[in-house]
């Protein structure tokens, strides 16, 4: 079938699954993963080869694929919807194909497929543990399958399906459609075991955190349509268009209609990508299973909201001629890069291990957003690439840590221990050598680790733009917060893998199973070589191989090829040495740290670190300016004024009136008039019955006598009445 | 004065007086007596009327039998009551009343008629009054059937009667 | 020559008593013999118009006839009735047989 058709079909197969398993195979286990996995390797496939045929196209930026169908009738011709590959997208569908695939073979092992029920496992709890004998009749306490095993693979399914309709859509509804539904599953997904009150209240604090982005993002997609009358990608960035919106105002704080449209549409992407202030829902969006988190906070959804800020860039730098920043990507540029620092700085003192990933993928976003913000167009879509393979990579590893401290948590029965907390662990190394190597490929991509690592690349790149375009308070900012990201990776590594085990538990902890450490090796060999697909051309020695592809390949998205930046010495040896140096100062600082000792920095740093351990309080904060007001808004004006004592006193009062009318008609009108005139009838009728009946004597003379009298009476009127 | 009109004058006074006694005497004895004679008296106004059958008729079935019925009715109806008590009812007066208007408006009615004071026409000795009688109650086309539904009349009469009086809870007959 | 008219004077006057007779008097067979008062009266009567208007017609004749065969009936029925009555209540005064008052 031609390519444009395969298209179509690519986010067919995990919606299908969605039904599927949801309909009618909720119940067998094996039938729903095979299901599931099925789709994601249908997809897989189907992306891989648009991917290939992509790859075949020679200026696939000026000759896209591209089909569309007229969807909605509206008042001047049709709303088309419809698919597009560029390069852009093309790209983006290689890595979400990769990593969904891993993650839904590794959602198997992590879900405990295979192992017993569990001894007291409800649906909405997780799993806690099973006992099983083994063949000498000994018990063990071994982990329990997932209650609600289909379930998952359910809701990660129609997950896939919205981040693989976001990606290859070719207009703005469709792409908000897939938007929504990634925030819909993100709810779903991060509230899995809905029987933990801190489960339940994460999910309800991401969707409403990412809703206030979106309703941003709405009125920027409605303020576009209104002003260029289509949604269309292609249509929107041709010359005339652009020209349109950059010229007109929009008439608020002196934007262009395109600065304003632009700013719209980023808060949507900074709500979804959890940059500040919207940033408060990843990290308690740890509080779902660990496949989910790395589904939403590596492959899919916070690189959804980067995907469309690098989507719409036609429309961000359209004012921009090359210096100076217009004011849209100022905004972009200063919460990308604030945002990356800002992040860096908690992580450094979070102890879950799952935490310090979370606010490192925040960071990280940052530095996309800020790659965007300065123009940076092939360096932004660089790091998102690499940075969905390692983030995933990391994710999946801290999950397999944690299985594995948790088998050692039931083998040695120690209840009161977290197993996410990395001052629980140690020693992992020699325990789990699979997800230890694998963890530290991720990290070091993570750190910038110079030349074999993606993340260097990646990285040196996004320095390189910004200290080339002369964007020195970015470059400084960002080169600080890769410091601090090689340090906190380092000491994750150092207090995880490294030293002596602080507890029982991990000195107890097993490796995971192959269905688990398989996705973590494909993953690390991404990390390793994907990069090498964008070496720069005038990197000295290596430049020389390459081609570098990936900004030929990318950069031909945008109607002009961007430029490669001049080479300069200068970022190249400040990521080297932020990279080394934080690696370093990590693991010297967090070798030696005993069972039971507190965090090394605690005391040097003081009230720094108490401010840095709490996330600087902005939960607190918005709790007091935004939840508080809002819960007494609907408790007390709402409900008690305006419901109780308003509607509710005029329906009383009404209701009051109603029934004095009634009773007004009953006593005044019904009972006297209506009533006393039948009885009044029956009443007179009695009466003069009873007054009549006295010439009922039953004496027969009487009767005649009377009877006489009449006959006379008539006789004598008669003769009188005679001519 | 001629005098079959002083005859008449003096028979009318008896039957009127004998009326006057059937109806106000206390002692219902005297009144079946005082209706004998009334009844005799009436006998002799059909003798004058030249209906000398009828006089028999008279005597015989109304004295013979219905008077006499009324004595056995009064014996067995008497036995507590004594005619004490009054005779008449309280309405008595009006009673009275209306049978003196009555009688008031029939003479007037019948004097505004004019053949009221017509005189008796001379009888034809030729015409056999009784035999002429006795052919039309049996002849067919002529009354006949009157007579035989009054035969049948009186056989319905008797046999109620006899049923109505026959013992305490009524005829088993 | 004797005028229609007191034959006819006499008969109403019967006729009036016999009346009187039954409106007034409380013994039953008294009431009855008014009856028989009234009914002679109307004998009286119909002779009296057959003597002075059709003396040669019998149609009156039959009529009287008729008339007491009738009155005859009449009585016999009427005394076996106020017998029966006289059997269950115990009286014969008129104005104590109410049964069929209010």
């Amino acid at each position: 079938m031609a390519i444009e058709t395969l298209i179509w079909f690519v986010p067919a197969p995990p919606l299908l699954a969605f039904f599927l398993i949801l309909l009618f195979t909720n119940r067998n286990k094996a039938l729903s993963h095979t299901i599931a996995v099925g789709a994601a390797l249908l997809s897989f496939t189907g992306s891989m080869i648009v991917f290939w045929q992509a790859l075949c196209v020679e200026e696939l930026g000026k000759y896209p694929f591209e089909s569309s169908i007229n969807w909605l009738p509206v008042a001047k011709g049709w709303l088309a919807v419809g698919v597009l590959i560029d390069p852009l997208s093309a790209t983006t569908l290689f890595f979400v194909g990769w990593t969904v695939l891993m993650i839904f073979i590794y959602s198997v092992g992590y879900n405990n497929y295979g192992q017993p029920a569990g001894d007291h496992d409800k649906p909405g709890l997780q799993p806690h543990g099973a006992t099983a004998a083994d063949e000498y009749g000994h018990t063990h306490h071994v982990p329990s399958i997932e209650p609600m095993y289909s379930r998952f693979f359910a809701f990660i399914g129609l997950f896939a399906f919205g981040m693989y309709l976001l990606v290859v859509s070719n207009n703005l509804l469709t792409v908000f459609v897939g938007w929504e539904i990634m925030g819909l599953c993100s709810y779903l997904l991060i509230g899995f075991w809905y029987a933990k009150p801190s489960a339940r209240a994460a999910a309800i604090k991401a969707f409403i955190t990412t809703r206030v982005g979106d309703v941003f993002m709405l009125l920027g997609i409605v303020y576009l349509y209104s002003a260029t009358g289509t949604l269309n990608f292609r249509t929107i960035f041709s010359e005339e268009i652009l020209r349109r919106l950059v010229e007109t105002p929009a008439g608020f704080l002196g934007l262009s209609t395109a600065g304003l449209i632009s700013i719209l549409l980023f808060i949507g992407t900074v709500g979804k990508s959890a940059q500040w202030p919207l940033h408060v829902w990843l990290p308690d969006a740890m509080e779902g299973p660990t496949p989910v988190s790395a589904m939403i906070h590596a492959a899919a959804m916070v690189s959804a909201g980067v995907y469309a800020a690098l989507r719409m860039f036609p429309l961000l730098n359209a004012e921009w001629q090359g210096h100076g920043l217009t004011p849209a990507m100022t905004v972009i540029a200063f919460i990308g890069a604030f945002t990356a620092l800002f992040a860096a700085v908690i992580a450094v003192a979070q102890n879950d291990i799952k935490r310090v990933l979370a606010y490192s993928t925040i960071s990280q976003l940052g530095y996309m957003i800020a790659a965007v913000g300065i123009g940076a167009y092939v360096a932004a879509a660089f790091h998102l690439v690499m940075h969905a393979f390692f983030k995933a990579l990391l994710f999946l590893g801290s999950g397999s840590v944690i299985h594995g401290v948790e088998h050692g948590v039931l083998h040695t029965g120690e209840h009161d221990v977290d197993p996410q907390n990395m001052f629980n662990m140690g020693g992992l190394k020699d325990k789990m050598p699979v997800t230890f190597w694998t963890f530290l490929i991720g990290g070091f991509a993570l750190s910038g680790f110079p030349l074999i690592t993606a993340g260097f690349w990646s990285k040196d790149e996004i320095l390189a733009d910004a200290f080339g375009h002369g964007h020195l308070a970015v470059f400084s900012t960002l080169a600080l917060a890769a410091l601090l990201t090689a340090f906190y990776t380092m000491r994750q590594i150092t207090l995880t893998f490294l030293g002596k085990p602080r507890t029982e538990s991990a000195k107890h902890a097993q490796e995971t199973t192959w269905t688990m450490t398989l996705p973590l090796v494909v993953l690390a060999v991404f990390s390793v070589v994907a990069g090498w697909s964008g070496i720069p051309k005038h990197f000295p020695l290596l430049g020389m191989f390459s081609s570098n592809w990936f900004h030929e390949f990318v950069g031909g998205t945008l109607l002009e090829r961007p430029e490669t930046v001049e080479f300069s010495f200068i970022p190249l040896l400040t990521s080297l040495v932020v990279a080394l140096g934080g690696l370093f100062l990590g693991w010297l600082v967090y070798r030696n740290v005993p069972a039971g000792a507190e965090d090394p920095l605690k005391r040097p740093l003081g009230m720094l670190y108490t401010w840095m351990h709490n996330k600087f309080y902005f939960d607190q904060l918005y709790d007091f300016l935004f939840v508080r007001p809002v819960i007494w808004f609907a408790e007390v004006f709402t409900f008690l004024w305006m419901d109780r004592g308003l509607i509710d006193g005029i329906l009383h009062a009404i209701a009051h009136f109603t029934g004095v009318l009634g009773s007004f008609f009953r006593q005044g009108i019904d009972a006297p008039i209506i009533n006393g005139f039948g009885d009044l009838v029956g009443d007179s009728t009695k009466k003069a019955g009873q007054s009549l009946r006295v010439i009922q004597t039953g004496q027969v003379q009487q009767y005649m006598i009377a009877a006489l009298i009449f006959v006379f009476g008539t006789l004598i009127f008669f003769l009188y009445s005679l001519p | 004065m001629t005098p079959d009109m002083i005859l008449f004058l003096v028979i009318a006074l008896v039957t009127l007086a004998a009326g006057f006694m059937v109806v106000t005497t206390p002692n219902i004895v005297h009144a079946a007596l005082w209706l004998i004679l009334n009844l005799f008296a009436v006998a002799v106004l059909y003798v004058m009327l030249n209906a000398g059958f009828f006089a028999m008729v008279q005597v015989v079935v109304y004295i013979g039998a219905i008077a006499i019925l009324f004595i056995f009715a009064i014996m067995l109806t008497r036995h507590a009551m004594r005619d004490s008590g009054p005779r008449f009812n309280t309405d008595w007066p009006m009673a009275a009343i209306l049978g003196v208007a009555l009688l008031a408006a029939l003479i007037w009615i019948l004097s505004r008629w004019q053949s009221f004071m017509t005189l008796p026409p001379m009888l034809t000795s030729d015409t056999d009054i009784l035999r002429q009688l006795g052919q039309a109650l049996v002849s067919p086309n002529a009354f006949f059937i009157p007579f035989e539904i009054a035969s049948v009349l009186l056989v319905a009469a008797m046999i109620g009667a006899i049923y109505v009086a026959w013992g305490k809870s009524g005829g088993k007959k | 020559m004797i005028p229609l008219s007191w034959y006819l004077i006499l008969a109403a006057a019967l006729f009036c008593l016999g009346l009187f007779g039954v409106l007034a008097r409380k013994n039953a067979v008294a009431i009855l013999m008014g009856i028989e008062l009234m009914l002679n009266a109307v004998i009286i009567n119909l002779i009296a118009f057959w003597r002075y208007l059709k003396p040669d017609q019998v149609n009156a004749l039959v009529f009287a006839l008729i008339v007491f065969a009738v009155s005859a009936a009449e009585v016999a029925v009427g005394l076996a009735l106020v017998i029966s009555i006289y059997r269950r209540r115990g009286t014969v005064a008129a104005d104590e047989i109410d049964l069929m008052k209010w």
